[in-house]
């Protein structure tokens, strides 16, 4: 609750840091700002509660996963100065939106009323339909903030209509009552409810980006500015899955049957579309837009098993699927900017002119493809063990053959730096940007390696 | 803290490499680091032989809420093969020395990275970790040959990638799988996953995972289709790490894991692997006779001797398993001899093609003569290592059936006729131009080699040293069957 609020109050002190013309002390107010909000939100921990009937709920979860939001925030942040470093004008209207947008992500961790989830929703993607369109003068950015408002608007009509739907038959928004609703009637629910169910679901996947919901992300994946994608990619999927498996564990304890199967088959599609288009890229944002598809899949996994280790399963996945996918988002930015385009070819080479930078990327590669002993591997480890101990072996198997198909797409940036002679340009970034991907290489490789840190804490 | 030591050292060692620029510097850094391992690896040899033969564990929680524990420690077969890599490091790194490899700080930081997972491989008592070594050791595998291969490399080492990425996968998979067999609190450490309870078809399944995973990696026919391009295209060292010690990953998981786990899916499935492992035999020996290029001649022979190593581990019998460790040895230091004399001949003469080559005996007779020993090893004549483990397993396999043991026999007869073939169009006859200008080996080059003949005549003089570090374990795991 306090993390909203802290975070709210932000975002309109850096309107008016905007306007008062402080250019160069924004990012630095942001990111220490940050660092406060994170610090306030951790004291909440031991503090859980309910705000204003229920419609907040802040318990280990949300305060869990909203950390994970703000310190995912705060490296995209960190690439901020980069990224926007030859933009002339103040930016304070596109990092006090992406402030707001955090402030829908958060909701959606903590709603404990189905108002406050399409609210969180809302406020997240309003932003973000700004945010894709950031870069007025390009096409491609234009392209990708329309395409995302018309679908997503559409769907969010879905996610409402499902609410609805829920109210009509259970007479409830609050999770808890409609809990107490369910309970009795599990084997012969109103066919009113499940509609409501299922179109709840596909307007949380459509945030996810789970099939057949996905065919908007490469496309506003690859016009959104990159530093916005990197949030994209990250933050927006994150709370959406917990919104997802917040949805399912609070509710739907004891009709478990009802929706697993859906899930199940949305899962494995999810996690093989992904993963096979993924193969027909030629250019690292797209591949990485394809790449995050099957993460949500993965993730999935997480939420349909169902068990009390599920959330600890998904935090470490969320946590070091950001870390990687912020990284590789960092370096993809510094290739854009450098080489034009973001296509394998013209990273060929890249390990003899930035050996820091390559090796960097591999890291991130490999921990993305689940090579041990980085913080992608263990990801993967705990969640196939919750699955696997909930009886969802096939799926696992299933998930196993998606991995084997996406180390094939990974490996192409790979192969590309490292094993291809090429005649590209030496890239130089400030020292700042070689420290903050050095930093978050050091994490990958630490989560991966000292994991006990963060497991059993939900 | 034996056991740890060993596998920190040489990542340590690897660390330092990579931030180092003068190439002489670095690679003398590698030998001494690869020299100090094998130092340790010879203390802990007469620590287990000498006083103890207690298994020097080092035990330390690690990720507890899913039962993963550091578990390191050496049983005899653990510390044979940890023998075997330790020696086979130095001296691949020392043949290394007449090439000059670009970036030499990665070159040799990834061949002593290599090194420590598969240490780690060797010495671990626990899945999970097990499986993070076993993982860990395919990346520097995957760049060293990729890096620095010859034609067609990235082609042929990703689809040895890829290939081998499928088969761990699986493994994980029928690991978390047994963890949660394992009786409460569930754990991944080896003697927990061995009293795992499990259905009959369960234990059909987590078969068939751990086959294909060591199959895959062996390589066993029909999955062994990687293999020769990869030995092929490799450059020389990437090649003897593989052919050494990497394909002995395999098999080590097929004793440490397979035998014990399979239960009774081991008896009714075990035959159609035998006959897989015996195809695999009599099929590479034919193809091997046909090769042109000497390294891929190689490697088809060792897609040979390693399915007689299989077939001896699926028979169940103490006297095959005590054949197919010791072979272990004798194929890595065998195996790593061909390559470095190859490897020798292709420097000088630019060449490997049989048919370019001919009288280098005359030229070069040392050559010939080291040459001779390790394919006489190799080819399993009396006196030497090979004969030893190839009658060992034979002996096994006779015991299980005679028609099997008939047709894996004549592997012997069919290696010596590629080999001695192979050893008779390259190094008698008459010079050609090319072969004009073949020169002896070297001082630096004796040195690598020696080592490796004396441990051919070692094994085959004395194997009872070798065959008691490994017998009690060996006859530990068969218990574990039944």
């Amino acid at each position: 609750m306090a993390t909203i609020i802290c975070l709210s109050v932000m975002g309109v002190l850096i309107l008016f840091l905007g306007i008062l013309k402080k250019r160069t002390l924004l990012l630095p107010f942001i990111l220490a700002g940050m660092l406060i909000t994170l610090a306030i939100a951790l004291m909440e921990w031991n503090s859980t509660g309910a705000y204003y009937h229920e419609m907040l709920v802040v318990d280990h979860l949300s305060v869990a996963f909203t950390a994970v939001l703000i310190v995912s925030t705060f490296l995209i942040f960190s690439f901020a100065g980069h990224y926007y470093r030859q933009v002339r004008r103040s930016l304070d209207d596109i990092y006090a939106i992406m402030i707001f947008a955090l402030v829908g992500a958060v909701m959606m961790t903590a709603y404990g009323n189905l108002i406050m989830l399409f609210l969180g929703v809302e406020t997240l993607s309003i932003a973000l339909y700004v945010l894709a369109g950031s870069h007025k003068e390009a096409i491609t950015s234009n392209e990708a903030t329309l395409k995302y408002f018309l679908l997503g608007s559409f769907i969010s009509g879905f996610l409402l209509f499902g609410i609805a739907l829920i109210y009509g038959s259970a007479h409830s928004l609050n999770l808890r009552e409609i809990a107490l609703f369910i309970a009795p009637r599990a084997n012969h629910l109103p066919p009113m409810f499940l509609a409501g169910l299922f179109l709840i679901i596909a307007g949380l996947a459509f945030k996810i980006a789970i099939f057949p919901f996905h065919f908007w992300a490469p496309d506003v994946y690859e016009g959104t500015p990159t530093l916005l994608t990197a949030f994209m990619a990250t933050v927006v999927k994150t709370a959406s899955i917990v919104a997802l498996y917040r949805f399912f564990s609070h509710l739907f304890t004891g009709i478990h049957g009802v929706w697993e199967p859906t899930l199940m088959v949305l899962a494995i599609l999810t996690i093989l579309a992904g993963n096979l288009t993924g193969l027909y890229q030629s250019g690292l944002k797209r591949m990485l837009a394809y790449s995050s598809i099957s993460h949500s899949g993965y993730m999935m996994l997480a939420v349909i098993a169902f068990s009390s280790q599920s959330a600890n399963a998904l935090l470490f996945y969320t946590i070091s699927y950001s870390l990687a996918t912020i990284l590789a988002f960092a370096i993809l930015m510094l290739v854009r900017e450098t080489r034009g385009n973001d296509l394998f070819d013209s990273m060929n080479g890249m390990a003899k002119t930035n050996p820091l930078e390559a090796f960097c990327l591999t890291i991130a590669m490999l921990s993305l493809t689940g090579i041990p002993p980085l913080a992608g591997f263990m990801a993967k480890f705990i969640l196939f063990a919750t699955a696997i101990g909930n009886g969802l072996t096939g799926m696992v198997i299933l998930a196993v053959a998606g991995s084997v198909i996406s180390a094939v797409y990974y490996f192409k940036p790979v192969n590309a730096m490292y094993l291809k002679k090429g005649d590209g340009v030496r890239m130089d970034p400030e020292f700042s940007y070689k420290v903050h991907i050095l930093v978050l290489t050091v994490l990958l490789v630490l989560t991966g390696i000292l994991p006990f840190f963060l497991t059993g804490w939900l | 803290m034996l056991t740890p030591l060993l596998i920190i050292l040489p990542l340590l060692f690897s660390l330092l490499l990579f931030a180092l620029k003068k190439e002489k510097l670095i690679r003398q850094l590698a030998l001494a680091a690869a020299l100090i391992e094998f130092v340790l690896a010879v203390f802990a040899l007469i620590q287990y032989t000498g006083y103890c033969r207690c298994l020097l564990l080092f035990d330390f929680p690690w990720l507890q809420i899913q039962g993963v524990s550091l578990k390191f420690g050496m049983d005899g077969i653990s510390l044979l093969l940890v023998m075997l890599t330790t020696l086979l490091v130095p001296v691949i790194i020392l043949s290394s020395f007449r090439h000059s490899y670009g970036k030499p700080s990665a070159f040799y930081g990834l061949i002593l990275l290599m090194e420590m997972a598969l240490v780690g491989v060797f010495t671990s008592f626990d899945g999970l970790i097990f499986y993070i070594f076993w993982e860990l050791a395919l990346i520097p595998a995957y760049f060293i040959c990729a890096v620095w291969g010859g034609n067609d490399r990235i082609r042929i080492t990703f689809k040895f990638f890829i290939y081998t990425f499928l088969g761990s996968l699986l493994m994980l998979v029928a690991l978390i799988y047994l963890f949660y067999r394992t009786s409460l609190p569930h754990s991944f450490s080896f003697q927990a996953l061995y009293t795992a309870v499990l259905t009959p078809a369960e234990q059909a399944w987590i078969l068939l995972a751990f086959f294909l995973a060591f199959a895959i990696k062996i390589p066993i026919f029909p999955f062994h289709t990687w293999q020769p391009d990869t030995y092929t295209a490799s450059p020389g060292p990437g090649t003897m790490l593989l052919a050494g010690i990497m394909l002995k990953m395999g098999i080590y998981g097929w004793i440490r894991l397979l035998i014990p786990l399979g239960g009774n899916a081991l008896h009714s499935y075990g035959p159609f692997m035998i006959i897989l492992a015996v195809t695999g035999i009599v099929y590479a020996s034919l193809i091997a006779i046909r090769q042109e290029d000497m390294k891929r001649l190689v490697a088809y022979s060792s897609i040979a001797h390693v399915g007689l190593m299989a077939a001896g581990v699926f028979t169940l019998q103490t006297i095959a398993m005590e054949g197919a460790v010791i072979q272990m040895i004798s194929h890595g230091i065998n195996i790593v001899g061909l390559f470095i004399i190859i490897e020798y001949i292709q420097e000088r003469l630019g060449t490997r093609k049989i048919s370019d080559l001919g009288g280098l005996a005359t030229k070069a007779p040392w050559l010939a003569i080291f040459f001779m020993i390790i394919l006489l090893g190799s080819i399993a004549l009396p006196l030497t290592n090979g004969f030893i483990g190839e009658f060992l397993l034979l002996l096994g396999l006779f015991e299980y059936n005679v028609v099997v043991a008939s047709i894996a026999g004549v592997t012997v007869i069919l290696g010596a006729v590629y080999m001695l073939w192979m050893f008779q169009r390259t190094m008698l006859g008459k010079t050609n131009e090319r072969t004009e200008q073949m020169t002896d080996l070297t001082g630096t080059e004796m040195i690598t080699l020696i080592p490796l003949i004396i441990l051919i005549f070692w094994i085959g003089l004395f194997p009872g040293f070798f065959l008691n570090i490994a017998l009690p374990d060996i006859e530990h795991i068969i218990s574990l069957v039944k």
